[in-house]
């Protein structure tokens, strides 16, 4: 596969993490944060830790979008399939998600409820096209990479004049939650948690570009390189960061130049401009409210707003007592700081939403990372 | 989050805004709504069954030309004299 | 044969005649389908008894007996269908204790509405799998539930088989040291049941793998008497399979992600979906486990049958306290290849 295999090969990841080697300074720590749940994945997948240096330290973020989704908005996607009878289409990431009372989609499905898996949103209008007399909600969630194949589907559906469908938006927005975690006390407060250079997003940087980050490396005075979701992205990146923390710069830096420009996917964000406007604030799982955060649908496409056509009540629902995940989230915490992790929270039994998606810092900690501490424990003691 | 692979346009049907793509032996019908100026031939970045942006071909060997770059760096530094002989 | 003719004046509409009650209600249209369908394509002296059971003789030996429920959506897919599927899942799973299958039962739930065409072009798919595997169909059952209460079809299929003399192939004999072996390129039936689902449209030349592999395993056997465990990787695939035997066994395994066969198809339809190959559903595919010195001369014998022209010694058994399956990535990183949790569901994020 042309783009994937090139950026894979062993070959290349030894001389990168050679040179990576070659330049890290012994003498201190570089705590690099992976904002994305995909530069989680791959680090986990391929095993890219074993590759760097040990003072060099992945501290995954809150870039999951199924991980932030708080409880109270699958309770509204619950309550939407059961009480309202709708045909509840949303991807597949959605459905083990645990909302109150530890009910999931998948478990109301069971039950009876009308859910069901899309690929895309094109899906989830030709269910509504060929169910004219059913409400299809589409249960839409995700980062700018995700948002404007909905904006083209509510575009469709009133072009098609198509009268049951309608969107529960949960679209969220990745700068404000960067900058969030860097405001956050913990991250602010020299000596607790540092977080000494970002990896930018891939893949929403597409659409965005990497201009928005230009803020956050002045403001904060943390360097952000882009960089794309294969293995050698990720150690060519990381790279880049230490470099930049080497000789003290803070810049934003682009290592995934061949998807990613400065102004992104301008087509997209026309069409993400016209049809949402933000929200004046949004919760986030482990990040709580934050402002200007998140998308909602324009008054103009009012039609297809889900929360207009339907009495979506705000829920305030808890995460599970003990659940480490809003701290994991921010990069305060490791999953194994968490006292329910690998004993009542497994993927099987997921108390947390980092433990659901495969993304999320749990979820792939337990499938791929484990036996590191291990090895870490026993070298320790020997 | 967001996956996307990058794919290969083998069909453009330009009624319907959309195509086909190729990954290797696999052949998927895609949106290219949100994507300018696409030709057959072009690598595309498919997400959720659209096309998000174009692979620009020369940056993808300029990076890939920057993982040789850094043992070149390396070779260098460990070279006798700088290494410039 | 005109005697036949008497007993059910008009032959079965099989071309658009449906499923009803009365072919599950133990009258005269469940005779009639039962003779015009089943007894007709699996054709044999111990069926053609009518009786229901069959009686037959066994050979001296251990006795190998193993059932396995057919359910599958769509019910024809690229590389087979439930009719065979039914047939090589329960010829597998005698033949990972080693045996010889001798024969095979099996059990038809119908759904009212069910048509007949479907229902014969499943019934001689399966016939067809009987008879190229030498391994009759000699008794069966047929249900019908009420529409809406089934899924077209379900398949029950039960075998029998006898285990050579020295031959004991268990789950837990796993050791230290032994190779780990894969009959051929993993995914292929997953990938091909994935691409026929309506909502998951991508189109791919993959077919299902679906095979039996008992002549595989007697040539394997007969080269190789102490095979240590057998086992065919179907749902949950490979990963969660290996992670059955570690379990079983009280070992660790540790595997090389380069030397494992994937096809480019499978690899490619897995980055489209997000999704594994290491967990995809194998249905003509099976893991070896034996001791080093036999790796060899088994890995020959695989290769020599068309069914496992693709083997690989993928990994070895290693002593482990957590029986972690370990895999050391084509990057050059290592990871933890777990069970499946859940479904494999298409990820977009």
């Amino acid at each position: 596969m042309k783009y994937v295999d090139e950026f894979r090969r062993q070959d290349l990841a030894k001389k990168v993490s050679r040179a990576i080697h070659n330049e890290v300074d012994r003498g201190r720590r570089y705590n690099l944060m992976e904002f994305c749940g995909g530069h989680t994945h791959a680090i986990f997948r391929y095993g890219v830790q074993d590759l760097m240096p040990d003072n060099v330290r992945f501290v995954h973020g809150p870039g999951c979008p199924v991980c932030v989704l708080p409880v109270g908005r699958i309770d509204n996607a619950i309550q939407l399939a059961q009480q309202h009878d709708v045909i509840l289409c949303t991807y597949g990431d959605m459905l083990r998600v645990p909302g109150s009372g530890r009910k999931s989609l998948l478990k109301i499905k069971a039950e009876g409820a009308d859910v069901r898996m899309v690929y895309s949103t094109q899906d989830a209008l030709k269910i509504a096209r060929d169910n004219p007399g059913r409400e299809v909600v589409f249960f839409a969630i995700g980062f700018e990479t995700t948002t404007p194949p909905t904006a083209v589907a509510i575009r469709q559906a009133q072009a098609e004049g198509l009268k049951n469908f309608s969107v529960f938006c949960n679209h969220v927005l990745t700068p404000a939650a960067i900058q969030n975690i860097l405001e956050s006390p913990e991250v602010r407060e020299i000596g607790s948690v540092l977080i000494d250079g970002f990896f930018g997003p891939s893949h929403v940087s597409s659409v965005i570009g990497s201009q928005p980050y230009e803020f956050f490396a002045e403001e904060f005075q943390r360097p952000v390189v882009i960089a794309g979701f294969e293995p050698l992205d990720v150690m060519q990146s990381a790279l880049m960061l230490i470099r930049q923390l080497n000789e003290g710069r803070h810049d934003v830096e682009n290592e995934y130049t061949r998807v990613v420009s400065r102004d992104g996917n301008r087509k997209a964000k026309a069409l993400v401009a016209e049809v949402f406007e933000l929200r004046r604030s949004f919760e986030w799982r482990g990040l709580g409210l934050v402002p200007y955060s998140a998308l909602r649908i324009k008054s103009a496409y009012a039609g297809f707003d889900t929360e207009k056509r339907f009495d979506v009540p705000a829920i305030q629902a808890s995460d599970v007592k003990g659940c480490e995940c809003p701290s994991i989230l921010r990069g305060v915490k490791k999953p194994t700081d968490c006292k329910l992790f690998g004993t009542v929270c497994t993927p099987e039994n997921p108390m947390g939403s980092c433990m659901v998606s495969s993304e999320g810092a749990c979820a792939a900690y337990w499938t791929y990372g484990r036996f590191r501490d291990q090895a870490t424990a026993r070298e320790a003691s020997a | 989050m967001c996956l996307a692979i990058p794919a290969q346009v083998v069909e453009i049907d330009d009624v319907s805004d959309s195509g086909t793509v190729a990954l290797g032996p696999v052949r998927k019908r895609i949106s290219l709504a949100l994507v300018d100026d696409v030709s057959v031939g072009d690598f595309v970045l498919i997400h959720v069954g659209y096309a998000l942006n174009k692979i620009s071909p020369e940056e993808a060997e300029r990076t890939l030309a920057l993982f040789g770059e850094a043992e070149l760096v390396e070779e260098l530094a460990a070279a006798p004299g700088g290494g410039a002989t | 044969m005109s005697v036949k003719a008497k007993r059910f004046p008009q032959r079965l509409n099989i071309r658009s005649g449906t499923i009803d009650m009365t072919h599950g209600s133990g009258g005269r249209a469940m005779a009639q389908l039962i003779e015009e369908l089943f007894v007709t394509h699996f054709d044999n002296d111990l069926l053609r008894q009518a009786n229901d059971q069959a009686a037959f003789d066994v050979p001296a030996g251990r006795l190998v007996m193993s059932t396995d429920g057919h359910v599958i959506s769509p019910l024809f897919f690229p590389g087979g269908d439930i009719g065979s599927l039914s047939v090589h899942g329960t010829l597998n799973d005698v033949a990972m204790a080693g045996a010889r299958p001798l024969y095979l039962s099996s059990g038809f739930i119908l759904e009212e509405g069910f048509p007949l065409a479907d229902l014969e072009r499943i019934v001689i798919s399966m016939a067809a799998a009987a008879k190229r595997a030498g391994v009759p169909v000699v008794t069966g059952d047929t249900k019908v539930v009420e529409r809406g209460k089934g899924d077209g079809v379900f398949i029950t299929t039960t075998g029998v088989g006898i285990v050579p003399k020295g031959v004991n192939i268990s789950g837990d004999r796993a050791r230290p040291g032994d190779a780990i072996l894969v009959s051929g390129s993993i995914g292929d039936h997953g990938v091909a049941i994935m691409s026929s689902r309506e909502n998951l449209t991508f189109e791919t030349t993959i077919e299902s793998d679906s095979a039996a592999l008992h002549k595989l395993v007697a040539s394997m056997v007969e080269a190789v008497p102490d095979i240590h465990c057998l086992r065919d990787p179907t749902r949950g695939g490979l990963a969660t399979t290996l992670n059955e035997l570690a379990l079983q066994s009280g070992v660790g395994m540790q595997l090389t992600e380069d030397a494992i066969p994937v096809r480019p198809a499978v690899s490619a339809a897995c980055e489209l979906l997000g999704l594994d190959p290491l967990y995809i559903a194998n249905e003509g595919k099976l893991i070896c486990i034996c001791a080093p010195a036999d790796a060899q001369r088994l890995l020959a014998v695989m290769r020599a049958d068309p069914l496992g022209a693709e083997a690989a010694i993928i990994g070895e058994v290693i002593e482990d306290a957590h029986g972690f399956v370990r895999m050391q990535t084509g990057f050059g990183g290592s990871r933890v290849v777990d069970w499946l949790t859940g479904e494999q569901l298409p990820r977009i994020c």
